[in-house]
């Protein structure tokens, strides 16, 4: 698979805002929940 | 064993009658609920009949819950609990017969209302018979899961609302086929299978409900 | 021997040994399988691009029920065995699955709404989906409200255990209604047989989010294990030393 340049990677054929909204979405939970657990881990 | 569930049914019943405004309460949310889903969603017929079957079984479910937190805090708090814990008898009769009473007092007297707003949804008489015996197979099932919610939830802080949260998902079959039966009879399907289903349901509810209850009672009082 | 590390004392110091290991699993895991998820597997002949959400969205959901199964069985071992541990595992595994229960929700209506045209639709799959997110918020929602650590573990481990009957149950039943409307039908992992590549990209992923379940669950089990057994002079030790 070899896109032809950043900006067809990003454009995800006319699908950019669900592919990347998507693992947007699913980059901000794990940052948080690692966060979180960092949160007041240190006493 | 049959002597003290009759004993505690009718104490239940009797403790009942003496504060009705609990019953009453019951019914009155329910049908103001289902009338002001009505009035919301405009007075359509068509649209009414679609939509009359979901919304008084989702109506019937809140106000059976409305009732729930009571079942065994008001025993909790007078000391009962704790005497039905030790007593002789097995736990899971004296259980039976709590939910028993409730049943009584809630979801039989919603049962029997409910062809009543079934009217207001412009239900054909065939589809009223429907909602009664779907409603009278269900709200048993209320009775026996709730009293296990109930029981998780004795003393717990926000009890109802947590209550709500922990019982509506394990109702959803319950709406399915007790709506779906409404359905299939307002089309002409014969709605025996959704209200075996609903039966079976039922069935299963009364295998794992009591254990469950039972075991969060002891929980709950260790 | 295994037994030796159900005390929390015990199990936390090798906790805090095998998070780095998982986390870096994780991260490997992750970068190989969005490798051959973006840069390997062919645009799909149907779907085009879009379909590239299925490198998150089905690892997510299917570490959204095998979460609540461990959660489950974890909670009904501490409800038999009385081990504080297992309850406190249970409660370490909640918030995750939740996220994930989640992420399996949002990344599936963006999926969804390209391929389908809608966002959302009450199919068997979905609704049984979203009844799980209720689970496991009903679930951390009972726990936080007991106030006895032992009596919200062991009240929660009912609570999974019902859960868990219950899950089928709900999905069977939504089929069944959906069968009777027809218009409501259409499930949408219904999908063509997979291309090899987006097969591999798709367990790459699925094994990332196993590690990193494992990782961050431990992380979460490491703190409960300090909040609950706060003033026991092993915990003050460690703390000292820190």
């Amino acid at each position: 698979m070899s896109w032809g340049s950043l900006n067809e990677f990003l454009a995800m054929g006319g699908y950019g805002l669900y592919v990347w909204g998507s693992y947007a979405m699913a980059a901000l939970c794990f940052l948080l929940e690692v966060l979180f657990l960092k949160m007041n881990s240190t006493k | 064993m049959t002597h003290a569930f009759l004993l505690l049914v009718r104490r239940d019943l009797r403790i009942a009658l003496r504060r009705r405004g609990d019953v009453l309460n019951v019914l009155v949310f329910f049908l103001v609920a289902a009338s002001l889903f009505a009035l919301g969603v405009g007075l359509a017929p068509e649209l009414l009949r679609a939509m009359g079957a979901g919304v008084v079984w989702v109506a019937a479910l809140l106000a059976a819950m409305l009732s729930l937190p009571r079942m065994f805090a008001v025993d909790l708090a007078e000391g009962t609990l704790e005497q039905m814990l030790i007593a002789p008898q097995p736990l899971g009769i004296l259980v039976a017969a709590k939910i028993a009473s409730h049943w009584l007092l809630t979801g039989l007297p919603l049962a029997l209302v409910a062809p009543l707003i079934g009217l207001q949804y412009q239900l054909s008489a065939d589809a009223l018979c429907t909602l009664l015996a779907g409603l009278l197979i269900g709200t048993p099932v209320l009775s026996v899961l709730g009293a296990a919610g109930a029981a998780l939830t004795l003393g717990a802080r926000a009890a109802g609302v947590l209550l709500g949260l922990l019982l509506l998902p394990l109702y959803v079959p319950v709406l399915v086929f007790g709506a779906g039966a409404v359905l299939a009879t307002l089309t002409g399907v014969n709605p025996a299978a959704q209200l075996a289903l609903l039966g079976a349901f039922l069935a299963v509810s009364c295998v794992v409900g009591p254990p469950a209850a039972c075991a969060a009672l002891r929980i709950a009082l260790d | 021997m295994i037994f030796n590390y159900a005390a929390p004392q015990a199990f936390y110091p090798v906790a805090g040994k095998m998070i780095p290991w998982f986390a870096w699993l994780a991260a490997l895991l992750a970068i190989a399988g969005l490798t051959v998820g973006f840069f390997v597997a062919p645009t799909d002949a149907t779907q085009g691009e879009s379909y590239r959400i299925i490198f998150i969205h089905v690892p997510a959901a299917w570490m959204s029920v095998f979460l609540y199964l461990v959660m489950a069985g974890w909670a009904a071992l501490g409800l038999v065995l009385n081990t504080r541990l297992s309850g406190m595992m249970a409660s370490a595994i909640a918030p995750t699955g939740a996220i994930f229960t989640f992420l399996a929700l949002w990344t599936g209506a963006l999926w969804g709404k390209p391929t389908w045209g809608t966002y959302w639709v009450w199919d068997a799959r979905l609704t049984s989906e979203l009844i799980l997110l209720f689970l496991y918020l009903g679930f951390i929602a009972l726990k936080g409200a007991i106030a006895d650590p032992q009596r919200a573990d062991r009240a929660g481990a009912v609570l999974a255990i019902v859960g868990a009957v219950n899950v089928p149950i709900i999905y069977f039943s939504v089929v069944w209604w959906n069968t009777l409307h027809q218009g409501a039908s259409i499930s949408p992992m219904r999908s063509p047989t997979m291309v090899a590549t987006m097969l591999t990209g798709m367990l790459l992923m699925a094994l990332a989010a196993w590690m990193y379940s494992i990782a961050v669950t431990l992380a979460r089990l490491r703190k409960i294990i300090r909040m609950r057994e706060g003033d026991a002079a092993w915990v003050q030790m460690q703390r000292n030393s820190v």
